[in-house]
């Protein structure tokens, strides 16, 4: 049962992580549209101007 | 736009040497828009920056202080495709927003620490604890109650201290039970652990409090997006008017910009979009979707005006004023405080459940304790089996029960064209047995139209269009609007009384009767539409008198009809003249009719039916329905209603039809059926998981399925409220 030494503090650590994401994510606005997002992705605003 | 146009009112400043505004654009609806705009936007010299919302159909825009004028952004705007519309957002916005978000936090922590204390637990009953002297089960449960107690302590703010709230006003509401539970769950849990005992119910507790605010976030959502919908189109229809300056210059403002005192300027064929009293200037005004009077009032300087009235003939200006005493406007805000005091308060249909249900529940586990210790039990175990019945009891699906229904009932009414202003609105329209309906306005559309048109030669008509066409006046508009009339005539105007041309080598006249010499043709045409407003014609064969009115809504007569079978008693409460309002009466289908009441007599009126046992819903949309609307048990408006009235409104609908104000009954309905189902299942429930947790039976494994089990079927269960029978869509 050692094992559990570091696991269960690998276990929480993955959670934590989980949960700030998911704060940072709420805190920059990332669900405030949830419509546009999936526009966004596929707009081609990366490419040089005439050729999208 | 050749007026100047000061938009100041909506620009605020994040920071220092930036501007920004947000906008309403209704046209965006896919990818290519938000390119469009923001490439558009972001192109403009001085412009930072512009972020288009897709699921708010909003746009924020920021630019360096002077660089631009809002005009100048709302013209670029325009000349992309997509016309803008400024607002403020409304204080109670922002406050729900924040408490969103709060929620969501809350949410997100629950979720982490139930699935962290799952993964112990889980852990635990598949045998981890096997080991001779218990010390891993020991290690295992400090870890859970070190996760637990501050997920808990934060995630569970939201319903402490609203259960604290409800205490201390000597309450009970469903957060009372909930943080019982949830409390006693985690004390109970800290002190087997510290007792090296086998069972804790640390992810009970946790769990509870994730189902509940997922449910309380998805109601808070819904909320929020009606709320949305309704701040958009508040500022699309938001009205502007003309105010002139003290060096007599013109300047279009909206209203949010315009102050007592100032002087306004509104010119024939135009609403007036301020209360106020006329300075200068003289014409009839028609008050209809004021005080429901659809005939014309004249008004001279020292008259009074307001908003919302239609101004037909000549051009007025107006200094604008607050309530002052004896006015209408004043009359009806005296009304509204009463009837606001007067309001019965609704108890909701979960608080009602919470009361009877914590007594229950509380007197159930003392019961089981002191049962125990009879039957010569300790006292530990015996308070160990009385408090997992709390637990197990714990109001998961009857906390659930209600708010889950009315997230799908809230939806559905919403893709129906109806949007709920305040939470329990859904209760109490269910509750409703009686519907008493506004005449104009409401049962008839807003906006004037040709009633007599079946009666007229089409040749008469299609020349009467394009004259018509020429004039500003609103009912020359119907007369237009009937003949499909696209191009006008170059006619001469003679204000307050016509319009003429020579054409093809006749004289031909549109104007009042007088005008047109109608007189004759008059007597009959009103006979027989007693509540039209008359506009005649002479054309070169003959002259014909049209009849304008407020035309009934287009599918007013089938959901009177619609309403009255499905067992509501229906009535009519017009501020308009007797005849007018029995017209529409007997056209929809009504029996029960008043007419010219005033304000008070509409309450008068309320007062009587709710004195009489009945549950009035009122429909309504007029200034002068604003305090029966608040006296009513629920109240609907269109959304074409004032401003003062909306806000007393529970729900607002959206359209030219009526059909929204059936469907949101029926759903009502169903919903309120619904919601009383699930307080059932939990109640069933409960009948079976109390006797296993008094006979001591309950392992928090049990508790654990027991208690998701029964959400998931109480939120199943809520999905059926998407529709009703007898609904359109």
């Amino acid at each position: 049962m050692n094992v559990l030494v570091y696991l269960v503090p690998v276990a929480l650590a993955l959670g934590g992580l989980g949960l700030a994401a998911f704060l940072w994510a709420m805190r920059s606005g990332q669900f405030d549209d949830l419509d546009g997002a999936a526009w966004r992705a596929i707009a081609d605003d990366d490419l040089p101007e005439g050729r999208g | 736009m050749d007026q100047a146009t000061d938009l100041s009112v909506f620009v605020r400043n994040p920071t220092e040497g930036v501007s920004a505004m947000d906008l309403v654009v209704d046209g965006v609806h896919c990818g290519a828009c938000i390119v469009t705009i923001e490439k558009g936007l972001a192109n403009e010299p001085g412009v930072r920056g512009a972020r288009v919302n897709l699921a708010s159909k909003r746009v924020t825009i920021e630019w360096d202080d002077g660089a631009l004028s809002p005009a100048q952004i709302l013209k670029k705007l325009d000349a992309l495709g997509y016309p803008a519309y400024p607002f403020a957002a409304p204080m109670v916005d922002s406050l729900e927003a924040a408490e969103e978000r709060r929620l969501l936090r809350c949410l997100g922590v629950a979720a982490f620490g139930a699935m962290n204390v799952m993964l112990l637990s889980v852990a635990l009953w598949a045998g981890a604890s096997s080991d001779a002297n218990g010390s891993t089960r020991d290690l295992f449960h400090w870890l859970s109650a070190l996760v637990v107690i501050p997920c808990v302590a934060y995630a569970g703010g939201a319903f402490f201290e609203s259960a604290i709230r409800a205490l201390r006003q000597r309450a009970v509401n469903m957060d009372v039970p909930i943080t019982i539970g949830v409390v006693l769950s985690i004390a109970m849990s800290v002190l087997q652990t510290l007792e090296h005992a086998e069972e804790t119910y640390f992810e009970s507790g946790v769990m509870l409090l994730m189902f509940l605010l997922a449910g309380r976030v998805l109601d808070q959502r819904m909320r929020r997006k009606t709320r949305d919908v309704a701040t958009n189109l508040a500022a699309i229809k938001a009205e502007r008017a003309v105010k002139l300056t003290a060096n007599g210059e013109a300047i279009d403002t909206p209203i949010a910009a315009i102050l007592p005192g100032d002087l306004v300027l509104v010119c024939a064929g135009e609403r007036v979009a301020v209360d106020g009293i006329v300075e200068d200037g003289s014409s009839d005004v028609d008050q209809s979707l004021v005080t429901g009077e659809t005939a014309p009032i004249s008004v001279a300087p020292g008259a009074l005006v307001y908003a919302g009235s239609l101004n037909t003939s000549g051009a007025l200006r107006v200094r604008v004023a607050k309530a002052a005493t004896g006015t209408l406007l004043d009359e009806v805000n005296a009304l509204l405080e009463k009837a606001i005091e007067q309001r019965s308060s609704y108890v909701k249909l979960a608080d009602r459940a919470a009361r009877l249900y914590a007594p229950v529940v509380h007197v159930t586990a003392a019961a089981t304790f002191l049962g125990w210790l009879l039957i010569g039990a300790n006292w530990q175990p015996a308070l160990v089996t009385a408090i997992s019945v709390l637990i197990i009891t714990c109001p998961c699906a009857l906390g659930l029960a209600v708010p889950a229904v009315q997230v799908v009932a809230a939806s559905a009414m919403f893709r129906r064209g109806v949007m709920l202003n305040s939470g329990d609105a859904l209760e109490r329209l269910a509750d409703v047995d009686t519907i008493v309906f506004d005449k104009t306005g409401t049962l008839t559309l807003p906006q004037p139209s040709l009633a007599n048109a079946a009666e007229i030669d089409t040749e008469d008509l299609a020349l009467a269009g394009p004259l018509a066409l020429a004039s500003k006046h609103p009912l020359a508009r119907a007369v237009a609007e009937a003949a499909g009339a696209r191009s006008p005539l170059a006619a001469l105007e003679f204000p307050g009384q016509g319009v003429t041309i020579f054409h093809e080598g006749k004289r031909l006249k549109l104007g009042s009767i007088g005008y047109c010499k109608a007189e004759a043709q008059a007597v009959e045409v009103a006979a027989r539409w007693p509540d039209a407003s008359l506009i005649a014609f002479q054309g070169p064969k003959r002259t014909v008198v049209f009849a304008v009115r407020q035309a009934p809504r287009p599918d007013a007569r089938e959901v009177i009809a619609r309403l009255a079978t499905a067992g509501y008693a229906i009535e009519i409460l017009s501020g308009d003249r007797e005849a007018a309002v029995a017209a529409v009466a007997r056209e929809l289908g009504i029996s029960a009719y008043h007419a010219e009441m005033n304000p008070a007599g509409k309450i008068a009126r309320l007062k009587v039916l709710r004195e009489a046992g009945r549950k009035v819903a009122m429909v309504g949309d007029g200034l002068n329905d604003a305090p029966a609307l608040a006296a009513a048990n629920v109240s609907i408006s269109p959304i074409t209603a004032a401003h003062l009235t909306q806000a007393q409104a529970d729900a607002l609908f959206l359209g030219d039809r009526l059909a929204p104000v059936a469907d949101a009954f029926a759903l009502a309905r169903k919903a309120r059926a619904l919601m009383v189902q699930n307080l059932w299942l939990s109640v069933i429930y409960n009948a079976i998981a109390v006797p296993v947790a008094i006979l001591g039976l309950a392992t928090p494994l049990i508790a654990a399925i027991a208690m998701s089990g029964s959400s998931v079927m109480v939120t199943l269960n809520a999905m059926r409220a998407r529709s009703a029978k007898g609904t359109t869509g």
